[in-house]
């Protein structure tokens, strides 16, 4: 196929029109489920993401401040995590530092959560709309950038 | 959430999130746009396509980028010590939709990047938005030799509702995307007042 023609200016290229109609229901549950990259759970040792603890992929974890590390009860990367979340990371943040998978990310820092040693804050959600005073602030951090 | 109340840190200390998803077709400028106004340099698992892939994705018009978003890359912006606003790129085939459900679940709103040498590449992310319900806005990418379009011809080809902010822009600049994020950011003021 050709790139539009520069040098032929007669000939426009029309766009095409996005057929409103024509979109099925629910694109989503047309794709077949594309199974994971890795096999993630040899790290969380087998674990199911633990529904106590709900991440999403921006909340947002920091470790506590003075809590007692007990170095072996922990795998090494949930040690990685912990140094990294001295500074308030987000499960995005962490899967990109430590390369390692959102949904093993988000095993170990329930793990960590679970035991006190981490903090996490839930993200905005439909359920907690976010509010005018939210927005404003968000306007106007943008306008500072 | 989990809390430690012996913790002297109490959950207040950390900081809650918001996400804007930054939507489009291959090439189309996404990476571009979240790099321009991200405090950070973005982040990713980004990798580079196989020739294979070369096969299968009509690179038509963007043949010098050799590169493209196979995963998500994001950029993070600080709004203040409590928030933190994020901004993620998505790839925009269809075949990646299992990725958006969780994605624009809680998102505060979406960007849907036009590439104006391929129109038709947007589709797919203005029908998924629209059927979401999510607030979006348009950003028409200006590349210097793409088919200068106007806006207003851009809204008609992809049947936006008017509503819908369509935003002229240059994603390699900052105060460019700061505009398409302030409009994004006004429209859901807007849908947040009706």
């Amino acid at each position: 196929m050709q790139a539009h023609n520069e040098f032929d200016p007669g000939e426009a290229y029309e766009p095409p029109l996005r057929d409103t109609e024509a979109a099925p229901e629910d694109l989503a549950a047309e794709q077949p489920d594309a199974g994971p990259l890795v096999r993630p759970y040899v790290i969380a040792q087998g674990r199911e993401h633990d529904d106590a603890v709900r991440l999403d992929m921006i909340s947002v974890v920091i470790a506590a401040k003075r809590a007692d590390v007990d170095e072996m009860a922990l795998e090494p990367e949930q040690l990685r995590i912990l140094e990294l979340c001295r500074h308030p990371q987000s499960v995005a943040e962490v899967s990109a530092h430590l390369d390692i998978p959102v949904a093993v990310v988000k095993v170990l820092l329930s793990d960590l959560l679970n035991r006190g040693l981490a903090l996490a804050r839930a993200p905005y959600t439909a359920k907690s709309p976010v509010s005018r005073d939210v927005l404003q602030a968000v306007l106007d951090g943008i306008e500072r950038l | 959430m989990a809390s430690n109340d012996s913790d002297p840190r109490s959950q207040e200390a950390v900081p809650s999130a918001l996400k804007i998803l930054v939507a489009g077709g291959f090439g189309a400028g996404k990476t571009t746009l979240v790099g321009s106004v991200s405090e950070i340099p973005p982040l990713s698992t980004e990798e580079v396509m196989t020739e294979a892939s070369f096969g299968v994705d009509d690179l038509s018009g963007v043949e010098s980028k050799t590169t493209t978003t196979v995963a998500l890359d994001f950029g993070r912006i600080t709004i203040s010590p409590n928030l933190v606003l994020y901004l993620f790129g998505t790839p925009g085939q269809e075949r990646f939709w299992f990725m958006w459900d969780e994605l624009s679940e809680g998102a505060l709103g979406a960007i849907v990047i036009a590439d104006t040498r391929r129109l038709e590449t947007c589709f797919a992310s203005v029908d998924f938005f629209e059927r979401r319900g999510v607030p979006f806005v348009v950003a028409v990418n200006c590349f210097d030799d793409s088919y200068a379009y106007e806006a207003e011809e851009v809204r008609a080809a992809l049947s936006l509702a008017p509503s819908v902010p369509v935003v002229l822009c240059d994603a390699r600049r900052r105060e460019s995307s700061k505009q398409v994020l302030l409009a994004l950011v006004n429209r859901v003021a807007e849908s947040v007042a009706v």
